[in-house]
């Protein structure tokens, strides 16, 4: 290698290229695999058939009516039809603009976090202002205010998707940063820090959530004096904050413990200190690395709020439950299903790619 | 070896400015355990403002046990370490304020991974001095032409060779301005053909009047820089002395034997 005479550029092995190749590489490159590609392509083609065919081909889409849905295929008419419902639960219908401009405004802010020809800055004071200033107003929208004008709206008429969003979106503000503090806590040096931080971590992840919500809404009053209510809603809201800033704790706590000991010393050695020490150097780090683990406990987060069905919280899944037992349509249970589960699919789907795409760009350079 | 011996014997084109010094590091009778393990066992040691100090000795002497407690990575159990006037205990504020003036260069360079080099230079002139960004970022790109990479500045560490990445390492502590620097086994991560270029870089710091402790094992960098070489065996200091006695009539046969396996090797 080291004699240079002949300074040949030597490329790598051709393989055989174009469709042919491809297919022969790739599906048949042994009769086994070809046998299992003949196989498994049979069924993914008959059953894409019959879906597009259900789905599509046959399925009804314009109407008001049980009796539009004439085709035999999908009934998408009564998705239509129930669409608000699905979106604003119980709220009045006279007060679903004040819903829509949440989401406008929500729209706004995560929206241009897709796209790479936003800048980071802009990015990140639409972030900052998502998590903090966005919060106070949707609530202010959504709960009313009367010294704005806007009536008053009890949580039980909240639903639908809004609920669902409501409760993902409180919950991953909130478990993110809960998480980071239980995290330290539990590597930190001092022995009842540490210990309090272990013990509610085990507690909160060591309870199924559903056993979490029961509890909050039916013990809970028991402890509390006559009188003193607490919202449902809030309840179930910090029910689920708890369980999972402790699932997030553990996520970061790999990610903690995955940064070599000299960056800690290299921090401390400048005499940074221990929180810009963590704020600096080490948090940056060790949250990167674990993205995948954050993003995947944000998405089961999301999934989870279904649960609040057992509390009587009407969520996305639970208004689509409610509605497909009307008389008045024939069995609608399918559709309303894989309705719920496109729209809960939708936003797991982006946050996975929204994950992919903070991971590429913080990636600098190899890593040791 | 007195003192006096010490300064009237310094390798000469460097001794100039370095012998008028007042004490600046004062060990007093320092011990360490780790666990029930007495890794430092009642250290000395009196450093002066731009002395250079080379400590050497086989792996598990303790060398790098002993630099690190000066700026308090590692706790002493007795005796006392006094660096700048500043006395070290468990009091947070006087390790932050010793910490300011000591600058460490690690084996493994520890540069930050997710910031640029300019970056890394700046995070503590901007958070700890409260150096305006703008200044701070003219003072490292001057200590980046200083260890001669400032085209680079713009990159991540990952990017860098490793000689290169000591060298941002050297230049970020020096962006501190320190008044001692303290390194660890610099060169010791390096390939061979990187050694120099690092080596290059701290003898020009040491002629600059740095005041330097350094443990390795390069012993050439020793004998053209150090004003002191101390020899340190199971947790002691064995012998110290200037190069040119240090390195040609060593006293104690502990010395002798060291010095035999890594100049004959």
């Amino acid at each position: 290698m080291s004699d240079s005479a002949q300074a040949q550029v030597i490329r790598p092995p051709k393989v055989d290229r174009g469709v042919i190749g491809w297919i022969k590489q790739n599906l048949f490159p042994s009769w086994f695999s070809g046998i299992l590609t003949v196989v498994l392509g049979y069924f993914i083609i008959t059953s894409l058939i019959s879906i597009i065919d259900w789905g599509i081909l046959r399925a009804n889409f314009v109407g008001s009516t049980a009796a539009d849905c004439s085709g035999g295929g999908a009934c998408w008419v009564f998705i239509g039809t129930r669409m608000d419902f699905f979106i604003y639960g119980f709220y009045p219908e006279a007060e679903h603009w004040r819903i829509n401009l949440v989401y406008l405004v929500f729209g706004l802010i995560i929206v241009p976090q897709f796209f790479k020809a936003v800048s980071s800055r802009i990015k990140m004071i639409l972030g900052i202002f998502g998590v903090t200033i966005f919060p106070i107003f949707a609530f202010v929208m959504i709960y009313g205010s009367e010294t704005l004008g806007l009536t008053h709206v009890a949580t039980s008429q909240w639903g639908g998707l809004t609920l669902t969003l409501i409760l993902a979106y409180v919950g991953i503000v909130a478990a993110i940063p809960i998480g980071i503090l239980l995290a330290l806590g539990r590597r930190s040096d001092m022995p009842l820090v540490r210990a309090l931080c272990v013990v509610f971590i085990e507690f909160w992840r060591g309870v199924p959530l559903i056993t979490i919500l029961f509890m909050a809404s039916v013990m809970l009053p028991l402890f509390l004096p006559d009188g003193v209510t607490f919202d449902r809603l809030l309840r179930a809201l910090i029910g689920i904050t708890l369980f999972q800033s402790a699932y997030m704790a553990e996520v970061i706590r790999g990610g903690l413990q995955a940064i070599p000991k000299g960056q800690y010393e290299a921090a401390e050695a400048m005499g940074l200190g221990y929180w810009r020490s963590m704020g600096l150097i080490i948090l940056p780090q060790a949250l990167k690395i674990v993205i995948p683990g954050i993003v995947n406990t944000l998405i089961s987060l999301f999934k989870d709020t279904t649960l609040v069905l057992v509390v009587g919280l009407f969520d996305l899944l639970r208004t689509v439950q409610a509605t497909i037992v009307d008389p008045a349509w024939r069995n609608v249970a399918t559709e309303g299903y894989v309705f719920a589960a496109f729209v809960f699919w939708v936003f797991c789907y982006g946050m996975s790619r929204y994950s992919q795409m903070l991971e590429e760009k913080l990636h600098t350079g190899h890593k040791r | 070896m007195s003192q006096e011996a010490v300064i009237q014997q310094g390798p000469g084109h460097l001794a100039s400015m370095a012998h008028e010094g007042e004490s600046i590091i004062k060990v007093v009778d320092m011990h360490k355990w780790y666990g029930e393990f007495h890794v430092l066992k009642g250290l000395n040691l009196d450093v002066r403002t731009g002395e250079r100090i080379v400590i050497c000795g086989p792996s598990g002497s303790g060398k790098s046990t002993f630099i690190r407690c000066i700026n308090r990575l590692e706790e002493h159990q007795q005796g006392q370490i006094i660096v700048d006037g500043v006395e070290l205990t468990d009091d947070l504020r006087n390790i932050e304020l010793i910490r300011r003036e000591v600058g460490m260069v690690f084996q493994h360079f520890n540069l930050f991974p997710h910031l640029t080099v300019l970056e890394n230079c700046c995070l503590a002139p901007i958070w700890v001095r409260k150096t305006p960004r703008k200044e701070a970022e003219e003072a490292a790109m001057k200590y980046l032409e200083r260890v001669k990479i400032p085209e680079q500045a713009k990159k991540y560490p990952g990017q860098l060779s490793g000689g290169q990445q000591q060298r941002v390492a050297i230049a970020r502590s020096l962006c501190m301005n320190p008044k001692i620097m303290l390194f660890d086994e610099p060169t010791s991560a390096l390939d061979p053909e990187m050694i120099k270029e690092v080596l290059d870089v701290m003898i020009e710091l040491a002629a600059s009047g740095m005041t330097m402790l350094c443990v390795t094992h390069e012993m050439g960098f020793a004998k053209t820089v150090a004003d002191r070489v101390i020899f340190m065996d199971r947790g002691e200091i064995v012998e110290q002395g200037v190069p040119q006695e240090f390195f040609n009539n060593p006293q104690e046969p502990r010395t002798q034997q060291f010095l035999q396996q890594i100049l004959n090797h």
